[in-house]
Formats: C-alpha cells, sequence, structure tokens
C-alpha cells in the first residue's frame, strides 16, 4: 500500500460526514450535554496554535544512566507541551478521584484485589497450569516465552507456518518491552498499530510515553506534522477530529487485509483460560475478530484465578485509569472462531526473578491503569519519554531497573516520594516506598555516582559529631555557605540558581538557646 | 529445560514467603436506584450511547432514519431483516460495508450502561466492529444492576467471545478530544425491546 | 511530662523562630521541655539518597540524644517521617524502638497527645493557604490525602481553626507535592524548582496572604520560588501561628 492509497486527500468521501466540524469538538451525548468518557477531558486542553518543537525523549546510549534529569529539563523548555501535558494528565487524576470518591467500597476494593493478587502471585504456577489446560481445552495453542526474544522467535514461527506477512494489533505494554515492532520489521513483518495513541508513536518513530495515553505529550500540531508526513493528510489541518478520521481510514485497509491479529492482555483468567482486553477504540476487537489468526501476549503476572474477580478489577481499572466507570469495550477472548486459528504466548521476560526481590515483587500486582503516573508532580513534568525505558512514571521507577540495574539506576532517584503514587494504586503496591528501598539496593550495589555517595558520606561525617556540625553550622554567616541538609556539599549551588536563597538568620537556635537558656547552667 | 518448565521451576524457586489466602469478595451494595431502566439510559448516555423507546407500531422508530438512510443494514435479529444475511457470510472482511448492524444483547448493566454480546448473537463478531453503526435490542428485563452481578453469569466462562461494548467506539488520545467511532462503531443505540 | 525538643538542622541554622517557637508552645502548654545540647541532624539526606551506611552514625547519635524522655517533638513532618519509618540503619535495641516510637511531630503530638482544644493568646488575621509536607500528610497521616475515599479529617487544620481570624483559601492542588523533596531539589533542580513555581502560583491564585506549613523545608523551597516570580505571598510555620505570632 503506498502513501498514495492513503492518503484521504486523494480520495473522495473520506472523511466521514458524521466527522466534527473544527468548531465543534466536543461530543455530545443524547441531550446535548458535553461528554466525557473515555479518556477526554473534563474541559478543553488546547495547546495555544504558537508552533514549539516537540521535546524528544531521553538520550539512550547502550547500557550507560540514564539522565532523566537531562530530559526532563528539556521538557520544560518546551513550556506549551508540558503546560498541556500536566494539565491533561492532572485533569485525570481529577476525574479519578470524582469516580472513586463515588464507590463508598473503594478502599475495600482497593484491599481485596491486592490481596487476590498477592495470592495469584504466590500461587502462580498452580493458576498457570490451570490457564494452560483451559486454553487447551478451548482449543487454544499455548505457548512460553522465557523473555522477549524467545517470545519474538515464537510469534514469527506462527507467522511463518502461516505464511502471515502483515499483522494488526492493539496496545500492549508486554510487545514494547520485548522490542516486538522492530524485531518483526528486520524479520520482513509489517506491524500496524491500531490504537490511535499507539499508532501516532509508531508513524513518529517514537515509543509511547504513557502506558494509557501513548501520546498524551504531543499536541495536535505535533500529530498534523507526522501525519502530514506519513499519512498525506493537511499539514495546515490540526483539527482532532480530521486528524483521528484520517488515521481511522488509512488503518482500516490494513486491518481488512491483515494476515494476522494480536493483543495484549489485561487480565488472564485461569479458570476459563479467557483473555481479557479492555480499550476504547473497540481496536483490540477488530486485531482478535478480522485477520484469519489471532495471537494475545500475555504476561503471566496478568492471571487472576475466576471471572468473578473480574467484578473487582474491571471496576477498578478504568476508573483509576480514566475516571470513566468502565472501558468502551470489555473484551473476553476465549477460543478461536470457527476455521482459525488462536495462539497464546506467557511470557515471563523477568518476572518470575522479580517475583524473588523480596522488597519489589508486589510490583507484580500492577494492572498498568497510569494512575500513578497521572498523579505523579515529576512525571507530568517530565514527560514519559525522559525516563528512556518501556515503563515511566513511578511505577517504571520500581520496575525498570529489575530489567537493566546500571541503565535504570538513575530512575529511582527522579521521585520525590511524596507518595501520591501509591494512594491512587488501585492494587495497593507501596510505590514511594519501594523507589526508597530501590535506592539502598543501588547504593549497596554501587549503581549510584561516586560523588553523590561521596558527598553522603561528607555530610554522614559532619552531621554525626556535634562539634564539627557546629563548627559548619555554627556562625550564621557560614551557615549560608554550607547549607545542611540538601545543599550540604554540593558542589554546583543548584539550589540558588531556580530559588532565592534563604535569608541569613542573626543566629542559630543552638545559639539563641545558649544565651537565653542557658545563661543559669554555667554550660 | 523447555520454556514452559524453566518459568515454572523459577516460579516455585522465587514464591515468596507468607501466607496469602484468596480473599472472599463480599456482596457490594448495587450503586442504583431500584428503576434499572432509568439507571442504565442515563449511564450509557454518559458513555456517549443513545437509547430509544420503540414506537408502538414500529419498533425501530427511534432509529427509522438511520436505517432508512444505510445502504446495508445486517441484521442478527428476527424482527428485522436487513439487507445482508450474516448467516451466509463466509470471512469477517465481508461485512466491512455494512452500514448499520443491529444485534440483540444477553443482558444489559444498570451501573455502566454497558451490554453484553457473544459470537451467538453476533453471528459475525467483526461486524460490532466494522459497521458505521450499532443498533442494540434490550429487553428491559435483562438489566442487571452492576457489574459484580455480571460476572456472575455464565456467558463468560462458556463462549468463545463475550464482550461489553458501552457506547460507541472512542479515543481522546489528541489533546483529549473526546471522538466517536475511534476505529469501531461511530454511534451505538439501544432500544429497550422485550424478547 | 518530658519533652525532648528535636531541632531539625535546618531548622536550626535558618528558622530558629520555629525552634524557639516550638519550645515557648509546648511550655505554654506544660510541658517540661529540654533541648539535648549535642543533637544534629536525623540522618534523613542520606537514608533519603539511599545511603544507609553513611546515615548510621548520625542514626546512633539521634537516638543517643533523645533516649531519655517520654516523648521527643520536633517542628517537622518529614525528619518525624525518617526518625519513625525509615531510622533502620543502626540494630533495633529497645532503646531505639522506644525513641522511634516516641518521637512525635508538633502538630500531632498536641493534636492527638496534648489534645489542645483552645489557644487563647493565638490571632492570626490573614488569608491562609496550608501546605500539607507529603511526608506529613501521607506518612504520617496528618490528614485524609484527596486521594483516598474516606472521611475527612486534618489535624493541622483542626489546630489553625483555633487561631482567632484566619481564614484559610483552597488550592487547586491541594496536595500536590511543592518539589523540595530533600536532595530531589538539588539532583533534579529543574523540575524541583517547576514544581514550586506551579506550587505558589497556586496559592497566589487563591488568593492566599500567608502560607502556613508544619515543615520549614518545603517552606524555604517555596518562600525562594515565590521571591524568584515576585510573588507577594509570605510563609511561615504553623509553629509560629499557634504560639500567637503577630505575623
Amino acid at each position: 500500500m503506498s502513501v498514495e492509497d492513503l492518503n484521504p486527500r486523494a480520495r473522495d468521501g473520506v472523511i466521514h460526514p458524521e466527522v466534527r466540524a473544527p468548531h465543534d469538538e466536543s461530543e455530545r451525548a443524547q441531550d446535548g450535554g458535553r461528554l466525557q468518557h473515555a479518556e477526554a477531558a473534563s474541559k478543553p486542553i488546547r495547546a495555544p496554535q504558537t508552533r514549539e518543537k516537540q521535546p524528544r525523549g531521553a538520550k539512550v546510549r547502550g547500557d550507560r544512566p540514564i539522565d532523566q534529569a537531562e530530559a526532563a529539563e528539556r521538557f520544560l523548555a518546551a513550556p506549551l507541551h508540558q503546560a498541556a501535558h500536566d494539565e491533561r494528565l492532572w485533569d485525570l487524576r481529577k476525574k479519578r478521584d470524582a469516580s472513586a470518591h463515588g464507590i463508598p467500597e473503594w478502599e475495600e476494593l482497593r484491599e481485596i484485589a491486592s490481596a487476590i493478587k498477592a495470592h495469584t502471585l504466590t500461587h502462580l504456577d498452580h493458576y498457570l497450569e490451570q490457564f494452560e489446560a483451559a486454553a487447551k481445552a478451548n482449543g487454544v495453542h499455548v505457548h512460553w516465552a522465557t523473555d522477549g526474544a524467545d517470545h519474538n522467535r515464537i510469534v514469527l514461527e506462527i507467522l511463518r507456518s502461516h505464511g502471515a506477512r502483515t499483522l494488526v494489533k492493539s496496545k500492549s505494554m508486554l510487545t514494547e518491552e520485548c522490542g516486538f515492532r522492530h524485531h518483526m520489521a528486520a524479520n520482513g513483518i509489517e506491524i500496524i498499530e491500531t490504537d490511535l495513541g499507539e499508532r501516532i508513536q509508531q508513524l513518529d518513530d517514537e515509543e509511547p510515553s504513557h502506558i494509557v495515553a501513548p501520546a498524551v505529550h504531543k499536541t495536535r500540531m505535533d500529530v498534523a506534522e507526522v501525519f502530514a508526513k506519513t499519512l498525506g493528510t493537511d499539514p495546515d489541518n490540526d483539527d482532532a477530529h480530521y486528524l483521528a478520521e484520517s488515521q481511522r481510514e488509512t488503518t482500516r485497509p490494513y486491518i481488512l487485509k491483515a494476515d494476522a491479529g494480536m493483543t495484549g492482555c489485561n487480565f488472564a483468567i485461569a479458570e476459563t483460560g479467557t483473555v481479557v482486553t479492555c480499550t476504547n477504540e473497540g481496536n483490540a476487537d477488530l486485531s482478535g475478530n478480522v485477520p484469519p489468526l489471532q495471537i494475545h501476549s500475555i504476561g503471566i503476572e496478568k492471571i487472576i484465578p475466576k471471572v468473578e474477580h473480574l467484578g473487582v478489577f474491571i471496576r477498578l481499572l478504568s476508573r483509576s485509569a480514566l475516571g470513566s466507570p468502565i472501558t468502551q469495550y470489555t473484551s473476553h477472548f476465549r477460543g478461536p472462531r470457527k476455521g482459525t486459528e488462536m495462539h497464546m504466548v506467557l511470557v515471563d521476560n523477568g518476572r518470575s526473578a522479580r517475583l524473588g526481590l523480596e522488597e519489589f515483587w508486589t510490583s507484580l500486582k500492577c494492572i498498568r491503569c497510569g494512575a500513578c503516573m497521572n498523579t505523579c508532580p515529576v512525571y507530568r513534568r517530565s514527560g514519559g519519554l525522559s525516563y528512556g525505558a518501556t515503563y515511566s512514571g513511578p511505577i517504571g521507577l520500581i520496575i525498570d531497573p529489575t530489567f537493566n540495574k546500571r541503565k535504570y539506576s538513575t530512575l529511582p532517584f527522579s521521585s520525590t516520594m511524596n507518595g501520591s503514587c501509591t494512594n491512587v494504586c488501585p492494587v495497593k503496591i507501596n510505590i514511594h516506598e519501594q523507589i526508597f528501598a530501590w535506592r539502598k539496593v543501588l547504593v549497596e550495589e554501587h549503581q549510584i555516582p561516586a560523588l553523590k555517595q561521596g558527598m553522603m558520606k561528607a555530610a554522614g561525617a559532619v552531621l554525626s559529631r556535634p562539634a564539627a556540625y557546629r563548627a559548619a553550622i555554627g556562625a550564621a554567616d557560614s551557615a549560608l555557605k554550607v547549607l545542611p541538609r540538601f545543599a550540604v556539599y554540593n558542589p554546583l549551588n543548584t539550589w540558588g540558581k531556580k530559588r532565592e536563597m534563604p535569608d541569613a538568620p542573626r543566629q542559630t537556635f543552638h545559639a539563641w538557646y545558649k544565651q537565653n537558656r542557658m545563661k543559669d547552667t554555667g554550660r | 529445560m523447555s520454556a514452559r518448565a524453566g518459568i515454572l521451576a523459577a516460579i516455585r524457586a522465587n514464591r515468596p514467603a507468607g501466607d496469602y489466602p484468596l480473599p472472599t469478595v463480599p456482596d457490594f451494595t448495587p450503586l442504583v436506584g431500584d428503576d434499572l431502566v432509568a439507571e442504565f439510559g442515563e449511564r450509557l448516555k454518559r458513555m456517549g450511547g443513545r437509547v430509544a423507546e420503540p414506537g408502538s407500531a414500529d419498533v425501530f422508530a427511534g432509529v427509522r432514519e438511520r436505517l432508512d438512510a444505510a445502504k446495508v443494514v445486517a441484521s442478527a435479529v428476527p424482527e428485522l431483516a436487513g439487507n445482508r444475511d450474516l448467516q451466509s457470510v463466509r470471512s469477517p472482511q465481508e461485512v466491512e460495508d455494512v452500514d448499520v448492524a443491529v444485534v440483540r444483547a444477553v443482558f444489559g448493566i444498570a451501573e455502566t450502561g454497558s451490554v453484553l454480546f457473544t459470537q451467538d448473537e453476533l453471528i459475525v463478531n467483526a461486524v460490532a466492529y466494522l459497521a458505521q453503526h450499532l443498533v442494540v435490542l434490550l429487553d428491559p428485563a435483562d438489566i442487571l444492576p452492576n457489574v459484580q452481578a455480571a460476572y456472575r453469569r455464565p456467558e463468560f466462562a462458556r463462549s468463545a467471545y463475550a464482550v461489553l461494548h458501552t457506547g460507541p467506539s472512542a479515543t481522546a488520545d489528541i489533546e483529549g478530544v473526546l471522538i466517536h467511532g475511534a476505529q469501531g462503531v461511530r454511534s451505538l443505540t439501544v432500544l429497550l425491546v422485550p424478547r | 511530662m518530658r519533652v525532648g525538643l528535636f531541632v531539625p538542622c535546618y531548622v536550626d541554622a535558618f528558622e530558629p523562630e520555629v525552634g524557639i517557637a516550638t519550645l515557648e508552645l509546648l511550655e505554654r502548654l506544660g510541658c517540661t521541655v529540654e533541648y539535648p545540647f549535642d543533637q544534629t541532624c536525623c540522618g534523613q539526606p542520606m537514608t533519603n539518597t539511599g545511603c544507609h551506611a553513611e546515615a548510621a552514625a548520625t542514626e546512633a547519635l539521634f537516638v543517643k540524644n533523645f533516649s531519655g524522655f517520654d516523648y521527643v517533638v520536633a517542628p517537622s513532618g518529614s525528619c518525624v517521617h525518617q526518625v519513625r519509618e525509615h531510622l533502620t540503619a543502626i540494630p533495633q535495641t529497645e532503646e531505639v524502638k522506644h525513641v522511634r516510637a516516641s518521637t512525635y511531630e508538633l502538630v500531632e503530638f498536641l493534636h492527638d497527645v496534648l489534645k489542645v482544644e483552645a489557644l487563647p493568646w493565638a490571632e492570626f488575621p490573614h488569608k491562609v493557604a496550608y501546605h500539607g509536607n507529603c511526608n506529613a500528610l501521607r506518612g504520617i497521616h496528618h490528614a485524609r490525602p484527596s486521594e483516598i475515599v474516606k472521611p475527612f479529617f486534618s489535624k493541622p487544620l483542626d489546630l489553625l481553626r483555633l487561631v482567632k481570624g484566619v481564614e484559610l483559601v483552597d488550592l487547586a492542588r491541594p496536595d500536590e507535592c511543592c518539589g523540595f523533596g530533600g536532595t530531589f531539589s538539588v539532583f533534579e533542580p529543574a523540575v524541583s524548582a517547576k514544581m514550586g513555581y506551579d506550587k505558589v502560583a497556586d496559592q497566589n491564585r487563591a488568593g492566599a496572604e500567608y502560607v502556613v506549613s508544619a515543615d520549614s523545608s518545603c517552606l524555604m523551597h517555596q518562600k525562594g520560588c515565590a521571591e524568584r516570580l515576585g510573588l507577594p505571598l509570605r510563609y511561615i510555620h504553623i509553629a509560629q501561628v499557634l504560639n500567637g505570632a503577630a505575623a
């Protein structure tokens, strides 16, 4: 298919008559009210119509530690992008609050969800075997993949045995982990992402920046630029409806002629062998129901024991992610359609090893809702790409180091450990405490810069010796030179670059106390 | 060692210490009033769906205009003939030109405004996504109070494919602007028609 | 009741009035307060950076200084959170456990232990935005954070309501971290400062004259940000307001 075939301007009637005009943006309800379901913003968040180059993500250089702070600084240097990003994700957090506060048993649901996950993860061998047996009984081909490369090899073999050359897929963080798209491209398989956000990122050759909203860091102008280059849309038309419709119309031919379809998995039900996906676009259903061959990639931690447990998780997932009571589509794939084949690939890729990390195994409870990212004040001001990893934001800080301790050694430090992430987590992962614990592990394993550790050693030496401490801080004027606590021994004085320095008081509390309260003691 | 054996062995070796029993999920009080039909309709509308009362003479009065304007109507219900026979469809691609698909829901959920289909109601699963518009017949007696009740139904354990639709296909991946018809149907209208 | 006063290092150096107000307030409320003279720090800069071994000697000194008291009180949620949750670099003897369990942040000490119901000397006729330090809010449970679906409560606001003339204003993002984050403010200065700017802009939009908090570290960061932006906001510790500071 050439760009010409796909050019919406080149074909009549491609833009559907029901597509909204640019001046009437939001979808309306039957009664005319403004709708805000799915990942919609509660009010228009229109980035100013000023061109601002989209900031790119962290510089990734092999195993060298990611400089998240550097990438974040570049994101902040694009204030229009940063402001729109922050506002949009904070809006999702507010929608989440409103939705959660409407459910009296919310905290109980979180407890139960967390306990179901803890139970399943500590009996994972049993439930995986149960899932496999059920799936096989349903006529499904079940595969096991030790790591990402294994997953890619298995899928490639399935495709080759069917002579399949094109594959449409819905969003899956697991396949991002596996570097699936790049591997398939190198092997001559054409992969088409069917989620709008993911498709935007694919066309821009950029990783997704957010688990749920992959292109949330882009403005509509960025999207217009990408689509103009790749889909041949009008570069001057950045109307969101026009852009979305152009994507729909150019993706549909791929969906219709694809040899295979693939989905990720939100929940895998052990008792029935069912794969459950939650989408708003219906693209998982298109990927699973149109091509003659369907493949579901499943992280082994996605297992839950019974169908009835969906009654807990489905109530939590979309409300946590978007503030919407449910995604538009909750799809349950259990067996192949008549005359077609269905494959399920159970992927480990580090999960079984993570299970053995005493302080970190509960991170496997994650249901990928993105609520921790939406609420994270650092993430909202840095952009997901600044983390240079598949998983960004708070959950990324505690998962990424399990994939590569050196490369992601810096990430647990990109946090103020304010704890909001832990409070919004629908499965009650103690995210900020794990960030704290990771810092300790990384120091013990010498994965933090010698300068940083040296500073802390020097701080510890002074702070544990009253005389040395008093000498450093005792005189009011010298205290300013060695700001205690946060700036001690910091050769760069990054404090004063962005903030005014505190005034030097006349005397320390210690000196005041000595002067005013200890006269009589003779000390 | 096979990948399967290796993974299971690693899981057993790394099993976290401690006892983590499977919790019993209590029956939560449904967060909807007694009038399930009204609650269902209200919530469906908030999710971008539409609700139409059946006319006294014409069950399809609420969507008649849409049906009349459609070139291709695929009906999976006996109440409407349509002009595309789903039973004779050989491959899902054949339904890509369908303007309006008409199907019956197994049940609805008041808490969310969702409707359930399985492969039996859809006949061709893909028609619920490739069609431009979806019209759903739902018996008011088939509305369940909440999601928890829905997941006690037997359809999930016995269907090859079961799906909850809550309004039409939607996206807001570009600056949070809500757009219906992202990849699937542009509209979903529920007609409250007894079986 | 023997109370040991812990004055965190940055309060000692930069906000001595906060230490003085804490001391005077506790004495006014009938406590016998002692200030162990050899005190330095709780060890938080090191542990928060993952350097637990480097914190051990400081933690040991803290315990040595404060082991003889019924209660240890500090005007800082963040330092108290460190002592209670993270003072683990040294062996957990009975003495260490006692100190950790009896260390209180000033607000919770007034609210939960002394159960203060009146502060007749306190008057602060100003529009006030309250800033809940994250460790105080989510670590030692000063209040119900906005994320949690439980009945609302707030210990600092309960106390501020006892102060004549205080008019509380609401922030658009009440529980949002201000970006100080200890060493975060030094190692990730751009994001830290941006969070601070957004925080003080929110306070300014809400019409606050004063920002009151139970943590001097956040206040120092926010004050620096507000001054850089030229906003007319003033920052004061809750100990001073409760002690009757006339501003």
